[in-house]
């Protein structure tokens, strides 16, 4: 017994240890896997996992608004939502796939085609930037690989009345032009970044971790007034509407600080629906074409002759016989004016006057005058495209130059230099630089003439909206007026055309107490007239008019007799 | 020390947990935030077309009968 009982448990041993071993075996090669897993090759199994689970997703940025200087939105980022899909996991059958073309008013075939041709992504866009209503049909239909992403569309509520200044922005919110191009990188902000988890069908679950936070762009607030630009558009479409003109520009500067208050172009666009326009139309006129501006430059003019010390304003200037042969050209007067001092010389835009004083001084004084006026330098403004405009090298002016400089061939500018020259006028011989933005505190100019040549010139210019002046048009009830008109020939190939003027006004308002430069241009009215104080002289009126009461500025030209003054 | 690391195993679960739970929360709350936002954009839209000063100005002109008052017949009150 005993011995069977030890072989029996020899054998019992020998099997037991075999057991053991089996055992220690697999513990020993589980560990192994364990250790192989978990140590060795743990971060590529990591990644692998992660791979198909765990996106890094991005979160759009909001675009900053656009506002007027009191708040009043021009650009607006609202959400919308873009459908897209995956063609790996969508299961959508062929009823569930025509009511969602039918919701998105796309056609059948065209979601066919995109998953077939897409059969290996996982995003395709079906339709970018739907309605809310829209949104929320896509989302109630619930087929699995839809999915809904959220966008910002861009909105301008002003449409055509701001569209050439605030620009837009293309498809994927970025500034193509304007304003909103200008400051693209304040209005963008910056996109965040954060981890999700995916099931295995592709859809997103809760929870994740933020990896980036997102900063929104920032809004940016204009120096523009939207109820002066309103007024300024509507004036200036009215004018090129009534004369059939091929384009128009206006812009209206507070002369106090450089802002931009107004700035409108025609013919407009409307932004939000871009659809066959042509980047022509995007072109903010007022800043991009220049062209010659004629008479509007003769205060420039007068500016330079007092400066020299050669004319003060009671010089007698001798117009007669109301021609100007120089090498061959001659200059030519409306009518003969006769013997006339400076101020009847700019009310009555005298041609040979002007070109009398500017043959009096010195071709670099000359220039240098002009210079100071901010012709043929950027305007401080940066706005995109803006044109710099030129101003002839003094040095290789034939005597016919300097005479025809005088009133305003031979040199080009866009309207805001030339409002922008006006302003030096009105605030007493500082050119200040110009602004879009609103500012905070008054931007720093320099002084480029003394404020007694300034004034000089501005009592002089009033004349030209009293009666006998070439702008009686242009004159603004119970305010004073400093303006000159421009009746300008266009350039074309090979000489200037015949019959295609450019009607021009530049003005500043009120004129004892300068608030407001104006400059108005009307490019190729059609019809009788074309003289730049009857075309484009009545939306200096009209806007001015509108803009004292707008802006709540005292007249400075009431009636004395009248009591209409109730003092305190 | 064998208690330590489970207790601080259990925290590192928990933790992660409830940073689960919170983030949750938070884009929850952003979902709310970017809806009321939606709406903000929407309402002011409407608003600004409300107010538009071409609509402005015709309701006044046609509706009321209003009229810019001419100059003549404007007082003016110096302080």
């Amino acid at each position: 017994m005993s011995r069977k009982t030890r072989a029996n448990s020899q054998v019992g041993v020998w099997r037991l240890n075999l057991l053991r071993l089996m055992f220690i075996t697999i513990v020993l090669s589980l560990g192994w896997r364990l250790a192989d897993i978990q140590v060795f090759n743990a971060d590529f199994l990591r990644n692998q996992g992660d791979a198909r689970h765990i996106r890094n997703v991005e979160v759009i940025a909001h675009r900053g608004m656009i506002l007027d200087r009191h708040g009043e939105p021009l650009a607006i980022s609202t959400p919308v939502h873009s459908v897209w899909l995956n063609p790996q996991v969508f299961d959508g059958d062929s009823t569930e796939i025509t009511i969602l073309a039918k919701t998105l008013g796309i056609r059948t075939k065209s979601i066919n085609k995109k998953i077939k041709n897409n059969k290996k992504r996982e995003f395709v866009y079906l339709k970018r930037r739907v309605t809310p209503e829209v949104a929320n049909k896509v989302d109630n239909l619930n087929i699995t690989g839809l999915a809904l992403q959220r966008e910002y569309k861009r909105y301008y509520p002003m449409g055509e009345v701001t569209s050439h200044l605030v620009g837009f922005t293309n498809i994927d919110d970025m500034g193509q032009e304007g304003l909103e191009l200008m400051h693209d990188d304040v209005l963008t902000g910056l996109p965040g970044l954060k981890k999700m988890v995916r099931d295995s069908r592709g859809n997103y679950v809760e929870g994740g971790e933020q990896l980036k936070p997102t900063k929104d762009g920032q809004n940016i607030q204009l120096s523009i007034d939207l109820r002066l630009q309103y007024l300024t558009y509507q004036s200036l479409k009215e004018a090129v509407t009534h004369y059939r003109a091929k384009s128009g520009s206006a812009v209206v500067l507070d002369t106090r600080t450089g802002e931009v208050l107004a700035m409108v172009n025609q013919p407009s666009f409307n932004p939000n629906n871009r659809r066959g326009l042509k980047s022509s139309d995007y072109r903010n006129r007022a800043v991009t074409d220049l062209f010659e501006p004629g008479s509007t430059v003769k205060p420039f003019t007068m500016a330079s002759g007092l400066q020299s010390g050669k004319f003060v304003p009671s010089s007698i200037i001798d117009t007669r016989p109301g021609t100007l042969k120089i090498s061959g050209h001659t200059i030519k007067d409306f009518r003969d004016y006769g013997q006339i001092d400076m101020a009847t010389l700019i009310q009555k835009s005298s041609n040979v006057g002007a070109s009398k004083i500017a043959l009096a001084l010195k071709p670099e004084d000359l220039w240098h005058d002009f210079a100071a006026f901010g012709m043929a330098e950027p305007t401080g403004g940066y706005f995109p495209g803006e044109a710099t405009g030129s101003l002839p090298d003094p040095q290789k002016w034939r005597e016919l130059d300097r005479a025809t400089l005088s009133y305003g061939y031979g040199l080009a500018l866009s309207a805001l230099q030339l409002a922008r020259g006006y302003m030096v006028l009105a605030n007493g011989g500082i050119l200040q630089p110009i602004s879009f933005i609103k500012l905070t505190e008054k931007s720093v100019g320099r002084r480029v003439y003394s404020s007694n040549v300034m004034n000089q010139v501005v009592i002089m210019m009033e004349g030209v909206v009293e009666e006998g002046g070439t702008a009686k048009l242009a004159a603004v009830e119970n305010y004073h007026v400093a303006g000159k008109t421009g009746t300008v020939k266009k350039a074309s190939r090979g000489g200037y055309a015949e019959k295609q003027y450019l009607s021009l006004f530049a003005g500043i308002i009120p004129s004892s107490k300068p608030r407001l430069a104006m400059v108005v241009m009307i490019d190729d009215p059609k019809g009788e007239e074309y003289y730049g104080g009857l075309v484009a002289g009545p939306v200096f009126s009209k806007v001015m008019t509108g803009a004292m009461r707008l802006l709540n500025i005292p007249p400075d030209d009431l009636p004395v007799n009248e009591l209409q003054v109730a003092e305190k | 020390m064998l208690l330590a690391v489970m207790a601080s195993a259990i925290s590192v679960v928990y933790t992660k947990h409830q940073s689960r739970v919170e983030f949750v929360a938070l884009q929850k709350l952003e979902q709310h935030r970017d809806d009321l936002d939606e709406e903000w954009g929407r309402l002011l839209l409407e608003q600004s077309t409300w107010a538009s000063p071409g609509r402005v100005e015709h309701q006044a002109k046609i509706k009321l009968d209003m009229i810019i008052p001419m100059a003549r017949s404007t007082v003016v009150l110096n302080p």
